[in-house]
């Protein structure tokens, strides 16, 4: 769309040029859908406004965390004088501790060095440098995308210049998976095609596939040897639990695909800013996986050339120390746990409001985000009146919802929804 | 799918046990099906459940028991199809070279020979040749963690406090284009990432048009340029024959280029020559490409370390910025900082107004959200910081000088062996001169010596000698970072000069 824009607006070799005006063909760019959201929040002085927006996990006050499992890690590298001739150990580290997070510490592609795996720039590093290697060694091949994904996975591809499909995944009247829908894409893909999973906690639905519908869409992709890309960035969120929540991808290990992952410790770890994950892509051996680093590296090379080293040192440090280990995996748990309650508070305060409407979802989805079923213009008024801000696509995130504010926010929900969609 | 030996494989195995499972074994219909497979279980068809889902009406066909002839089940020992049909998509992929400047480091790490020396990539190190962490960057972080500052996500276009200090240390904090608010900043990851932002700019919105690039330059600014797509040519820059810049060369090929071109000018210490144009030169330069309509494109990787002043070294980006123009700016604080592993950097656009500098920043944006979203915190927190505060800032600019004056040192030192090892009565007054120059006016992080060998190959066996002999690691153009130098090891490096240059197999004796 942008392109055609600037086709027609471009005048780039035209000798008229004067040296002075050379961005005059440049448009404002359209506001990031999520990002915006904080931005308008930003500006509202109100003091009973709510942030749903972005996915950032906040306490029971709706204030950031910083987890003590990370001051842990930072007293403990602080005054070491590194910097970069340990950072490439530090590394390597990091990727072996994340890998065993995902794949499970026992499994034989660990056991056997089967994979390539780089540190990356959080889970939309990890994404953009497998688009960038997908679009490099497979030119002609496309991304499928579940309907509805995480918005920048567009923006992502299709910078990439990598092709993309949508596969169906949101039944909007069950609000939930519409999985027959799911598999008749993923059969009538032409065999061989990329797609792209969300292993558990879902974003923007909240709707996960059940343990046997994972193993049927495995089952299928073996089939049709489709290539399994899975965006983790929510794990330990969905369940609470770690392994579980890696069960999907665990799944698939276990019929054999050779697959990709992305990780993300941005919200797992609390490390939003800091901009730490990883990227892995499961081989034949280790040769393969040797020859696949060294041209995942060359591709981060010509980008940022190499991650930076402090959020990489918390990381390690936190997965590789038993001690500090087992504190982050309460704490995750207590994350999630938190988030559970305030999905069952609201739903129930809506109950108690005598709303008719079905709000089963709210409690039924998993993970950071309730797929509310919300309307753009329902969203509008929420913002507008009741200063309570989330994307128009009606995802909250449920990490913005305290015990303070939960009774205010059913409140504002029931007054906009209880008259219909037309209201 | 028939040509594939794999699959064929696969196909013929199945069908051998279609054939037995639909006489011992609950048939999988499916996997029969697919594989076009004609079992009587296919024909006859099997148990099966209906479900309507939603507004759906499609049927779900339940088996009674999940079998799948490419899967290992433990409990029937059946042959594990998983191999067969698993050729990795990626199989033909060969391995990439290694990088030209950080291979370098990496085979100085697998050498184990005491006397090694590490003159390749251009970090610095103390007199001990050690990573040196500036006491700024510590008494900065020292206090982030006292404040104990939040992890949450930057705006995608970075931290504020440095986005506005990163422009006032490039630009001057007096200067117009800063108070007309004509500058669009963006946090970038260190040059490497700001160079990138600003090359995927110029793909979108300036497709076709070529960047130009001096010969020699930094070896990753052909890889940022190939990989976001954007043409590239060369500009004559250096000069073996005088061992200093070819400006003859250099104008005429600016001239010679196709009008409205981006011309990538490094700001000051030229990597890796060290040869920077004169100010006059600048003028000269800055008149051709207005003339040509290019546009200007300035990777700022040293600013601190050329001169020792940091006023000093942002000259040329001034003159420019002065004139008027519109033009690009990456810096680097991996250098001037210490701050390489952190990854903190920027792209500045300069334009002629307030609204093309908030359209452009506002694309800078969109291009940097499908990359990494937005950039990591850390660093940036420690420039802004040190910049930001006065006291911290003066500790810096004498942190750099002290810096600058041990390469300044080594360097003296250097040449000073030379001079005294070779007696072949070589004419290094050539190198004086230049040395002289630069150590009195251009004093930078990285020296590049350029020896004066009569062809390409003889470069590459004199580099060979120096670390298959020597032990002396450094790139093959012939660079060496006096940053990775002590006063202790020149006389080694000096034997280690002397003889590849007279010695190295097939070298034509100069």
């Amino acid at each position: 769309m942008w392109r055609h824009q600037l086709m027609t607006t471009s005048r780039c070799f035209s000798t008229s040029i004067r040296a002075l005006h050379w961005w005059d063909h440049v448009c404002p760019a359209p506001k990031d859908p999520i990002t915006s959201v904080t931005e308008a929040f930003l500006a509202d002085t109100s003091p009973v406004k709510i942030n749903l927006g972005v996915g950032a996990y906040r306490d029971d006050e709706g204030k950031p965390v910083i987890l003590q499992c990370l001051r842990d890690a930072e007293a403990k590298i602080a005054g070491c004088d590194f910097l970069e001739s340990i950072s490439s150990a530090v590394s390597s580290k990091l990727v072996e501790e994340s890998v065993k997070l995902v794949y499970g510490k026992d499994s034989d592609v660990i056991k056997e060095g089967r994979y390539a795996g780089v540190q990356a720039l959080s889970g939309t590093g990890a994404c953009r440098l497998f688009a960038e290697f997908q679009k490099r060694f497979h030119p002609e091949s496309q991304i499928y995308l579940p309907n509805p994904t995480w918005s920048n996975h567009h923006n992502i591809w299709r910078d990439a210049q990598v092709q993309q499909n949508t596969f169906s995944y949101y039944h909007p009247d069950l609000k939930g998976l519409n999985f027959t829908a799911l598999m008749d894409d993923v059969k009538n893909a032409p065999d061989g095609s990329f797609f792209l999973l969300h292993p558990c906690a879902h974003n923007p639905t909240g709707v996960d596939p059940t343990e046997e519908q994972w193993r049927e869409i495995s089952h299928q992709f073996k089939v049709k040897n489709h290539f399994p890309f899975f965006d983790m960035a929510y794990q330990g969120f969905a369940s609470g639990d770690l392994d579980r929540d890696a069960l999907s991808i665990r799944i698939f290990l276990e019929d054999g695909h050779l697959l990709g992952c992305a990780q993300s410790f941005a919200k797992n770890m609390g490390l939003y800013g800091h901009r730490v994950g990883c990227l892995s892509v499961l081989c034949n051996d280790m040769k393969q996986a040797v020859a696949i680093k060294s041209q995942l590296q060359k591709i981060a090379r010509a980008m940022y050339s190499s991650p930076p080293v402090h959020g990489t040192s918390l990381v390690s440090t936190v997965l590789s120390d038993p001690d500090i280990k087992a504190l982050w995996v309460k704490e995750v748990k207590g994350m999630a746990n938190r988030i559970q309650t305030m999905r069952t508070n609201l739903q129930e305060s809506l109950w108690q409001l005598g709303s008719s409407l079905n709000w089963q979802h709210i409690t039924n989805q998993v993970g950071m985000f309730c797929f509310s079923g919300l309307t753009p213009k329902q969203v509008d008024w929420l913002a507008r009146e009741f200063h309570i801000y989330m994307t128009h696509d009606g995802r909250m995130s449920m990490a913005g919802v305290t015990t303070g504010n939960v009774n205010y926010l059913a409140n504002a929900i029931n007054e906009v929804t209880k008259y219909g969609e037309n209201a | 799918m028939f040509q594939s030996p794999p699959l064929l494989a696969a196909l013929l195995i199945s069908f051998a046990l279609g054939s037995v499972y639909s006489i011992e074994d609950i048939p999988d219909v499916d996997g029969d099906r697919d594989f076009g497979i004609q079992s009587f279980s296919l024909s006859l068809g099997q148990e099966k459940g209906k479900v309507r889902l939603g507004s759906g009406n499609l049927t779900v066909w339940f088996h009674k028991e999940k079998s799948n002839p490419f899967i290992n089940t433990k409990s029937s020992g059946r042959i594990s199809m998983a191999v067969a049909v698993n050729v990795s998509r990626f199989e033909g992929i060969t391995m990439a070279p290694p990088d030209p400047i950080l291979g370098v480091s990496e085979a100085f790490k697998a050498d184990n020979d005491e006397k090694k020396l590490n003159l390749g990539v251009g970090a610095y190190r103390t007199e001990e040749l050690q990573p040196y962490v500036l006491n700024v960057v510590k008494k900065a972080e020292n206090l982030m963690l006292e404040r104990g500052e939040y992890k949450e996500y930057l705006p995608i276009e970075g931290l504020a406090a440095f986005n506005k200090v990163t422009a006032e240390l490039l630009l001057g904090a007096d200067n117009t284009v800063i108070k007309q608010q004509r500058v669009a900043t963006v946090q970038g990851l260190s040059g490497t990432g700001s160079l990138r932002l600003a090359a995927a700019l110029i793909e979108r919105y300036f497709p076709g048009a070529k960047v130009l690039i001096s010969s020699p330059t930094w070896g990753n600014h052909k890889n940022i340029f190939n990989d976001a797509r954007v043409p590239w040519s060369e500009y004559r820059y250096y000069d073996p024959k005088t061992v200093g810049l070819d400006f003859e060369g250099m104008i005429a090929d600016l001239k010679a280029a196709p009008e409205g071109s981006f011309i990538l000018l490094h700001g000051c210490a030229h990597n890796p020559t060290g040869i920077d144009p004169t100010p006059e030169q600048w003028e000269k330069i800055a008149d051709v490409i207005q003339e040509k309509n290019h546009i200007p494109f300035f990777d700022v990787a040293y600013q601190g370390f050329a001169s020792g002043s940091l006023d000093a070294d942002a000259a040329s980006v001034r003159l420019f910025a002065a004139r008027g123009m519109e033009l690009l700016v990456a810096q680097s604080y991996s250098k001037n900082l210490g701050l390489y592993a952190e990854r903190i950097g920027a792209i500045n656009v300069i334009c002629s107004s307030v609204d093309a500098a908030a359209r452009v920043k506002s694309q800078l944006k969109r291009l940097a959200r499908p990359m990494y979203s937005n950039p990591p915190v850390h660093g940036a927190r420690i420039v802004a910081n040190v910049v930001g505060d006065p006291t911290l800032f003066d500790e810096w600019k004498a942190e750099m000088d002290m810096m600058a004056g041990r390469i300044k040192g080594v360097r003296q030192k250097l040449f000073d062996s030379l001079s005294a090892k070779d007696k072949s009565g070589k004419d290094w007054s050539l190198y004086k001169a230049d040395w002289h120059v630069l150590l009195h006016r251009i004093e930078q992080s990285s020296v590049k010596i350029q020896r004066k060998p009569t062809s390409r190959s003889n470069k590459k066996k004199e580099s060979e000698n120096m670390t298959n002999k020597w032990h002396v690691y450094m790139t093959k153009d012939g660079r060496i970072s006096l940053a990775g130098l002590n006063l202790a090891k020149c006389e080694y490096l000096a034997d280690a000069i002397v003889d590849s240059y007279h010695n190295a197999k097939g070298l034509n004796s100069v």
